[in-house]
């Protein structure tokens, strides 16, 4: 592609060397030197420090709560995207800021308002559900709701272009051949907005198998009990304990697929 | 029988889309809806095909009240302007659907997809995806889809206006001898005039959200009750207070009764057409002739002539003030 | 995430008398949005309210505890003004890596676009934990930066690496470099090119990822938990402050802190909107 400013080959070079050490120092070595110390700690802690039964535990735990929340997000995102693309409704605006706020909120604060609504000694309903016997705070639902809440608007904000851009005629053309509305959306809806569909999903994948600090607040983290996959990473960090390369190792390579995933999708959306 | 719209009104937040609307449609004609975008006449077809629901009002299909029936229970066939193909459905699969949702055999959905797509000359194409089928191709895609279900009536909201002008010719003509062959009812809504009258075998016209006249395309062109008919059918032009087509006006080299003295100002050939602009004093009339009879009257700019209405031309009084009047230019209305 | 909130698409307004695209709501659409209206209050809402709640419970005084409080002060204006370093850094640096993905290439073009997606995928606690291996005090590589600022940066910078790259990215691919090319054929020498026509098209674009990094950085929390070493008035950003206010059960003081960091970013998102808004209009 003739580039006025690339033609200089001098500009040219700075900027592309510019550019990939930034990388480089920022990302690339911080993350391979991850990779040198498991490599240098050996195969054998390897396997340890995954296959410890607290290890396990945390693998289980972070496949219910990302799983949960993935699967939950999803549905809503589906709902929401069609509602907000296809209906006229008062407070539209409104509902379109908020699925948006989630992204500008800290984890933290997040963790710690779900625990001011649902803590069970102090919350606005803890005390009732407590009750009622459901705990909520220190226990998977309340990671499960706080996973949720810091991805909530990947889904929506994936699919809701691609209804806009397509319209409703193809719907509209279901329905005066006689599809219902549960047969539209299987058969028109779904497979148009199969790849945004994919493609939130797989951001949400990420986002909630890392979600760490709103996670931290809620879980109470307590080992073998409400403890995921970056809450032991934590621990082992901050313990100085073995374990935290390893494990770091197996979520960067989990992020990278999801990328990869990512990019094979990316050509299919708007096509 | 065929199609019955009773005191359909409808509007759109301070928008009257339509008021008050009457339309009865015969079994078995081909019937289109001609008039200005925004003049109500899609939201009309909409109402019929009961993709739009009416403020009040009532739709009667095939003697049955329809009124409240969802789309997908009406068995109307729908096409739209810009195809709405099933993407991601290949041509096959596009034109089985309906019957695939009424649950018909493998066998039979078989047979009828193939008759269909012989019909509308796809049969070679049915594998394809719409995506690689031209536009007046995926147009015949979707006639067939709205064919199979055996629909009682077959809406189309302006089928053609998507298409180029040489493909949207050859459709026309192969719409015409598609309805001489099936005599499914059918109602086609287009802004194209020409299309109207050649494909039509009775013509609505609506504006604002009214039906301005009702009837055959040469009642209509013959005898259009207002100036905005006559002005939407074909070209207009004022003579002596008259509004007359330019064709039915007779160029004379005497003064014969009842004409009017014109000099010609200008002279435009278009093909074997000739145009030609007059001042007539008080209007400024132009007149459409062959190439013949403007070299018989030696025709040239500056010419004297005299002007009349041929004996059985169609001839109003414009009105002052109607809505339908504010269409129409004073001196000349073309297409 | 970034180009989700950033290329939102500008609705048309509706035609009169066309049908539009949206219809009348329908019992089943009524009781999906009932649904999601509570499930977002119970999820989103009520939370956020109770933080305010709490924050402002105790009257004025509670909640200007949060700047009169040193630590919280010092908590607070290390963040915000970390975050405005940083977001200036990604709006060049990012700007830089956009130009050089969609003018340049060379070999290996699409690890970088991979790479640079990375800190998207990245548990933030293993970016935490990756940064700390590198500058942290085993690196025998680099400077060890543990309970320093030149740590924390270092963990917004690479948190914040994809925003600005992905909202410039496709504005850039986006621009017919033909424009370029006349100006350039009216004298205009490269840099003169670059300031006078390229950077007006992109700027929009800058802002609203350099607002998106900014956002981002006011609230992080797992990758500066390890490097920061969590040193009061030194290294504690807000969200360290408000999470071990929050393991002290000094909730009044965690909530107030929260609330001056819900208002900042409610504060992020406004100006956005009318950043959009106003580029829109200008379009």
């Amino acid at each position: 592609m003739p580039d006025q400013l690339l033609k200089s080959r001098p500009s040219r070079w700075t900027l592309r060397y510019l550019a990939l050490s930034y990388v480089a120092v920022l990302v690339v070595l911080p993350v391979g030197m991850v990779f040198w110390r498991t490599v240098q700690q050996g195969w054998r802690a390897f396997v340890d420090a995954l296959t410890s039964s607290e290890s396990v535990h945390a693998f289980q735990l972070t496949a219910v709560v990302a799983g949960s929340a993935v699967l939950i997000n999803t549905v809503f995102g589906v709902g929401v995207a069609i509602l907000l693309a296809r209906y006229r409704f008062p407070g539209k605006r409104v509902l379109n800021l908020i699925i948006d706020l989630p992204v500008s909120v800290s984890p933290i604060v997040v963790g710690f308002a779900l625990i001011l609504v649902f803590g069970f000694r102090t919350g606005w309903f803890g005390p009732t559900l407590r009750d009622a016997g459901i705990n909520i705070i220190f226990a998977p639902p309340g990671m499960i709701l706080a996973t949720c809440f810091v991805a909530l608007p990947l889904v929506v904000r994936e699919v809701l272009p691609v209804l806009q851009e397509t319209g409703v005629d193809q719907e509209q053309a279901a329905r005066s051949l006689g599809a219902s509305s549960w047969q539209r959306f299987v058969r028109i809806t779904l497979p148009t907005i199969k790849w945004a569909l994919a493609y939130g999903v797989v951001l949400s994948v990420a986002r909630s198998i890392g979600e760490f600090g709103a996670v931290k607040v809620v879980s109470g983290n307590v080992s073998g009990q409400t403890q995921t996959v970056t809450l032991l990473v934590d621990q082992h960090a901050e313990q100085f304990e073995n374990g935290a390369y390893q494990l770091s190792v197996v979520l960067i390579v989990v992020a990278a697929l999801c990328i990869v995933a990512i990019s094979f999708i990316r050509p299919h959306e708007g096509s | 029988m065929g199609i019955a719209a009773q005191h359909i009104y409808k509007r759109f937040g301070d928008f009257v889309a339509l008021d008050d609307v009457n339309l009865d449609v015969r079994s078995g004609e081909l019937t289109a809806l001609l008039g200005p975008s925004g003049g109500g006449k899609s939201t009309l077809l909409r109402i019929i095909g009961g993709l739009e629901d009416a403020d009040s009002g009532s739709v009667i299909i095939d003697g049955v009240e329809a009124t409240g029936v969802p789309a997908q229970r009406r068995n109307v066939g729908f096409v739209f302007q810009h195809y709405a193909a099933f993407k991601h459905l290949s041509v096959y699969r596009n034109v089985s659907f309906g019957l695939e949702i009424r649950k018909r055999s493998k066998a039979e959905i078989r047979n009828r997809v193939h008759e269909l797509l012989e019909l509308v000359h796809l049969d070679q194409f049915a594998d394809r995806l719409p995506s690689q089928l031209s536009g007046g191709q995926r147009q015949r895609m979707a006639l067939a889809r709205a064919l199979a279900v055996e629909p009682k009536v077959l809406l189309l909201d302006e089928p053609f206006g998507a298409l180029d002008a040489k493909v949207r010719k050859e459709l026309r003509d192969w719409l015409r001898r598609l309805h001489d062959e099936v005599h499914v009812t059918t109602v086609f809504v287009t802004h194209d005039q020409e299309e109207a009258l050649e494909v039509s075998d009775s013509l609505v016209v609506i504006n604002h959200g009214r039906i301005e006249q009702v009837g055959s395309p040469n009642e209509l062109y013959d005898h259009p009750v207002n100036d905005f008919v006559m002005g939407f059918l074909g070209p207009v032009t004022e003579l002596n207070g008259q509004l007359v087509r330019p064709h039915d006006i007779e160029v004379l080299s005497t003064d014969l009764t009842g004409s009017v003295q014109a000099k010609v100002h200008r002279l435009v050939r278009i093909g074997f057409e000739v145009r030609a602009e007059l001042d007539a004093g008080d209007s400024q009339p132009w007149v459409q002739l062959t190439r013949g009879q403007a070299d018989a009257l030696e025709l040239e700019t500056g010419s004297v002539v005299w002007l009349r209405p041929s004996r059985d031309a169609s001839t109003l009084v414009p009105q002052a003030g109607p809505p339908g009047a504010a269409a129409v230019n004073r001196t000349t209305v073309g297409p | 995430m970034s180009q989700a909130v950033a290329e939102r698409p500008v609705r048309r307004p509706p035609r009169p008398g066309r049908p539009a695209d949206q219809f009348r709501m329908s019992p089943l659409s009524s009781a999906g949005l009932g649904v999601a209206v509570l499930w977002l209050s119970i999820l989103v809402l009520l939370p956020l309210a109770a933080v305010v709640a709490k924050g402002t419970g105790s009257g004025w005084a509670g909640f200007a505890n949060a700047f009169t409080d040193s630590r919280a002060y010092d908590a607070i204006k290390l963040t915000v003004l970390a975050s405005l370093g940083v977001s200036i850094a990604n709006a060049v640096m990012g700007t830089v890596i956009a130009w050089v993905l969609v003018r340049d290439s060379f070999p290996g073009k699409r690890i970088l676009e991979i790479v640079i997606d990375l800190p998207f995928a990245l548990p933030t606690i293993v970016a935490g934990l990756v940064l700390l291996t590198l500058y942290g005090p085993n690196s025998a590589v680099a400077p060890d930066w543990q309970g320093t600022r030149p740590g924390i940066i270092v963990a917004l910078l690479f948190v914040t690496l994809p925003f600005v790259v992905r909202t410039v990215e496709p504005v850039l691919l986006s621009l017919e470099t033909d424009v370029e090319e006349a100006a350039a054929s009216l004298g205009a020498g490269p840099f003169t090119t670059f300031r006078r026509i390229v950077l007006p098209a992109i700027t929009p674009a800058v802002l609203s990822g350099s607002a998106l990094a900014f956002g981002r950085a006011m609230g992080e929390y797992g990758s500066v938990v390890l490097i920061s070493g969590q040193l009061e008035h030194k290294t504690e950003v807000a969200s360290l402050y408000i999470y071990k206010q929050i393991q002290d059960d000094a909730l009044p003081e965690a909530a107030a802190t929260a609330t001056v960091l819900l208002i900042i970013s409610l504060l992020v998102m406004a100006a956005m909107g009318a950043g959009q808004y106003w580029s829109a209009r200008r379009a």
